[in-house]
């Protein structure tokens, strides 16, 4: 299973004084099972790639295959599609219009056509998995906090059961918190519903801490692409087009230029942490003690 | 001079049943007292919900308080004829870019403030130019607000605020809905705003990153202050920040597991240099 | 699609006609679109045409902008057109079946088509070379009279301005809602009228929560810049009749008596 983006283009508002290139010949492979981050800058087409990916915007060049079909063959079924890559926007939760939770959790699943038992059934695994609490799921939206309206509107998306699921930067807007329990979450359905997982995020931070793969794009086009550790280390290449590795490449860089002899390819809070007391206890040979569970 | 002084300020969301019957009361202040000196530039972090927005909005009297006592500029807010002076004195940015410009055109929003203080024609001109040079928008004077970037959004609005020739500027989550870039420039703009033309600011954000530079830091939590000082000693409390659902910059965090592991770091380290120093002066 | 609506969307330039004061295009463009339908024959017609032309070329606005609202409304052109065609008795050119296309049917069908248009493009030169704000001062300062049997003019004013600044903002959530409902396998496009309309709830709703969200947090932030009505509100941009402005109304004036003249004596 896998989606395949062969050669890729997309114009915007195209023959208009607005027309622009968002997508420039994307070759992309995405397998079944992976967890890919996607970063760059606000225009740098991120958005426009993922909306391609479950046929809400079609290409004006190229082709994209869902499990080897194409999904631009006429007989196609782009609902099918919808519910098998689901796509979460950005502020999901604008997007909730029932009257309570659960009702709008059931919309999705409702709309493929399945009965009113597998509809509910569906409506309250995808609430179990986003962990929102049962005393929230028969309350109005508007009784809930900006984080719960969240996973409420993630919930949504998972009843229809994707195989894919695409979140566009889930955390926007949520405080220190409320950002890692929604990562946290995600990350889980990554391992125990065995999807596939695109995090589009601004932050280098979350995504050196989870993602396993790593698409840098800049003007439309996929810059650097393979696992954290690989993209943070053209962090020069980085900072030229304005992205920035997480903050503690920088240090472990400064380091060795300094001649303290860190692992290099430190791009986590933790690795950094364990490399520099293992250079510090060789030298020293004093013991530090290395809690790896203080650090999330 | 303080320019702010809050006294142990209360402030209560009363919910009513369709009867006019209490159903229930949020304290959203619980006895929050604090200063501002003039030319500061003063933060408040606090997660969502902390209260610290409902404090924010207090400062230019778009709420009034249950109880306690809230001076601005040496006016009580409880004093309905110091109403608009208060409101010009202390403007107001917002969170969200789109839902705070009111004009079509960057130039007719910010002349907005002026114009609803009957500031004349020839000054209102002189001061659209000179805001919006301030935060270096000069050259999207005639622009329409939908074309431009979200920081460049919120920076229109800071320039809209500027026209109104505050003695400070209260910023209620002005990045939260910005991109990194975004974040950067209007942090960047406000910071030259307090350097250069001593403008009073109060900085509210879950941003840890954004307040390091701040003169003083207040903590909110359950409507009430829980720490204030400076980001170095805000900062080097990790375990307490994180119990009020706040985290640090990761330079911090990376200083406080080192030393945390039994190596001689200093507490409250907030820059990469300074993380850098330290390190290669123990090697 | 939705944001090809020219309609409110301002084309900055230097042009003379961006720079007459906005009650002289007011004026203008009520006469103008009286001549519309006055107009009768093809020197009247070359009139108007001229006078549309003169106005585009003078506004320093891209043609292909003007043209853009022409789009919108393309459908009820061609409605428009057809049922003038088809339906107007008389002289008989064509027949086929049970259609007959009359030489009056012809003639009617072609001013009405052209009358749209230029009203279309007319039109779009006043909202394309006039800020919404200055539209609203226009009308403000020249229905201000209304104020004395009770209208609240400035209100009105300052209502429409806003909405003007608003429309794209909601077009574009428009469509950011409805694409989000489609990730959720909504389908707006099939079905009877009655489905169709249910299918609009999930867009319908969350739309107009975001409008009061919007309405709320807007009414915040005038508050906070001090807004407290029109008293005592002085303008950046005062209007103010300049000598252009004058010359402005005699042309104005002049079309209108060519355009009437050629009616009467032609």
């Amino acid at each position: 299973m896998s989606i395949i983006l062969d050669k890729v283009s997309y114009v915007y508002s195209e023959n208009t004084a607005y027309e622009k290139q968002a997508l420039k010949n994307i070759n992309l492979q995405i397998q079944d099972g992976e967890f890919i981050g996607i970063i760059g800058h606000t225009g740098s087409g991120k958005s426009t790639l993922i909306q391609h990916l479950n046929g809400l915007l079609q290409a004006s060049f190229g082709g994209i295959y869902y499990n080897g079909r194409d999904i631009y063959e006429e007989d196609y079924d782009k609902k099918e599609l919808r519910s098998k890559v689901g796509l979460v926007f950005q502020y999901p939760e604008h997007q909730l219009f029932e009257t309570n939770i659960f009702e709008d959790v059931c919309f999705g699943p409702r709309n493929l056509g399945l009965s009113k038992k597998e509809t509910e059934l569906r409506a309250f695994s995808a609430l179990r998995s986003v962990g929102l609490p049962e005393s929230d799921w028969y309350q109005s939206p508007f009784e809930l906090s900006g984080g719960e309206k969240r996973r409420a509107a993630i919930a949504g998306v998972l009843a229809m059961k994707p195989e894919v699921l695409i979140l566009d930067e889930p955390t926007a807007g949520l405080d220190p918190q409320g950002r890692d329990e929604i990562l946290d979450q995600v990350a889980a359905m990554h391992r125990e519903l065995h999807m596939t997982i695109l995090l589009v995020s601004h932050s280098m931070e979350d995504v050196a801490r989870y993602v396993d793969r790593l698409l840098v794009m800049n003007q439309g086009e996929i810059m650097l692409d393979g696992t954290p550790r690989e993209v943070f280390a053209h962090w020069r290449e980085l900072e030229a087009v304005g992205l920035a590795a997480p903050q503690v490449t920088y240090v472990v860089q400064e380091l060795r230029e300094r001649g303290i002899p860190v692992n290099p390819a430190a791009t986590t809070l933790e690795e950094a942490k364990t490399s520099v007391l293992e250079v510090f206890q060789n030298r020293k040979g004093k013991e530090f003690s290395n809690n790896k569970n203080s650090v999330k | 001079m303080n320019f702010i002084e809050a006294r142990k300020l209360v402030h209560e969301y009363i919910r009513r049943d369709e009867e006019d019957n209490v159903e229930g009361i949020t304290t959203a202040l619980d006895g929050v007292s604090l200063d501002v000196r003039q030319g500061e530039f003063v933060a408040i972090l606090g997660h969502n919900g902390s209260g610290k927005s409902t404090l924010a909005k207090h400062f230019n009297v778009l709420l009034q308080a249950s109880g306690g006592t809230l001076w601005v500029d040496g006016k009580d807010t409880q004093d309905g004829n110091y109403l608009w002076d208060i409101r010009q004195n202390a403007g107001m940015v917002f969170q969200n870019p789109d839902n705070q410009i009111i004009a079509s055109v960057v130039e007719e929003d910010v002349a907005f403030g002026p114009e609803n203080i009957g500031v004349p024609a020839d000054e209102i001109w002189r001061r659209v130019e000179k805001s919006l040079q301030s935060v270096g928008m000069l050259s999207y004077r005639e622009h329409s607000p939908n074309k431009l970037s979200g920081g460049q959004k919120q920076r229109v609005a800071i320039a809209g605020v500027m026209a109104m020739e505050p003695k400070c500027i209260v910023l209620d989550e002005p990045t939260a809905m910005l991109d990194p870039d975004g974040r950067r420039e209007v942090l960047k703009a406000v910071e030259m705003l307090n350097r250069e033309k001593h403008v009073t600011v109060i900085w509210i954000t879950h941003y840890m990153e954004e307040v390091v530079g701040a003169d003083k830091v207040y903590v909110m939590d359950h409507g009430k202050v829980v720490m204030q000082g400076s980001p170095r000693e805000i900062f080097s409390q990790v375990d307490t920040l994180k119990s009020y659902r706040l985290d640090v910059p990761q330079i911090t965090l990376l200083a406080h597991e080192l030393r945390k592991a039994g190596m001689e770091i200093p507490a409250g380290i907030l820059t990469r240099q300074e993380l850098v120093e330290v390190l290669c002066r123990l090697y | 699609m939705l944001r090809d609506i020219t309609i409110g969307q301002y084309y900055p330039s230097d042009s003379v006609i961006h720079r007459l004061d906005p009650r002289v295009k007011l004026m203008g463009t009520l006469v103008y679109i009286l001549s519309l339908f006055f107009f009768q024959n093809g020197f009247g017609l070359a009139a108007v045409t001229l006078g549309l032309i003169l106005l585009i070329k003078l506004s320093k606005v891209p043609f292909r902008y003007m043209t853009k609202g022409l789009k919108a409304i393309g459908v009820i052109l061609a409605m428009t057109g057809l049922f003038n065609l088809f339906l107007t008795p008389g002289e008989p050119l064509v027949k086929f079946w049970i259609f007959k296309i009359t030489q009056e049917g012809l003639k009617n069908a072609g001013f009405m088509v052209i009358r749209l248009t230029y009203l279309i493009l007319g039109s779009s030169v006043l909202t394309l070379t006039t800020t919404p704000n200055q539209l609203t001062d226009g009308m403000e300062k020249s229905l201000k009279p209304l104020n004395k049997i009770g209208i609240p003019v400035h209100e009105i004013a300052m209502i429409m301005s806003i909405a003007l600044r608003f429309i794209p903002i909601l077009i574009e959530e428009t469509d950011k809602i409805m694409k989000a409902q489609l990730a959720r396998g909504a389908d707006f496009e099939s079905g009877n009228f009655i489905k169709r309309v249910k299918a609009m709830v999930p867009l319908l709703v969350p739309l107009f929560v975001s409008a009061f969200r919007r309405a709320n947090d807007l009414a915040m932030a005038m508050e906070a810049r001090c807004y407290h009505g029109g008293e005592g509100r002085t303008k950046m941009k005062p209007l103010k009749y300049q000598k252009k402005d004058g010359i402005g109304y005699l042309l104005i004036a002049g079309y209108f008596v060519l355009v009437l003249l050629l009616r009467i004596l032609l």
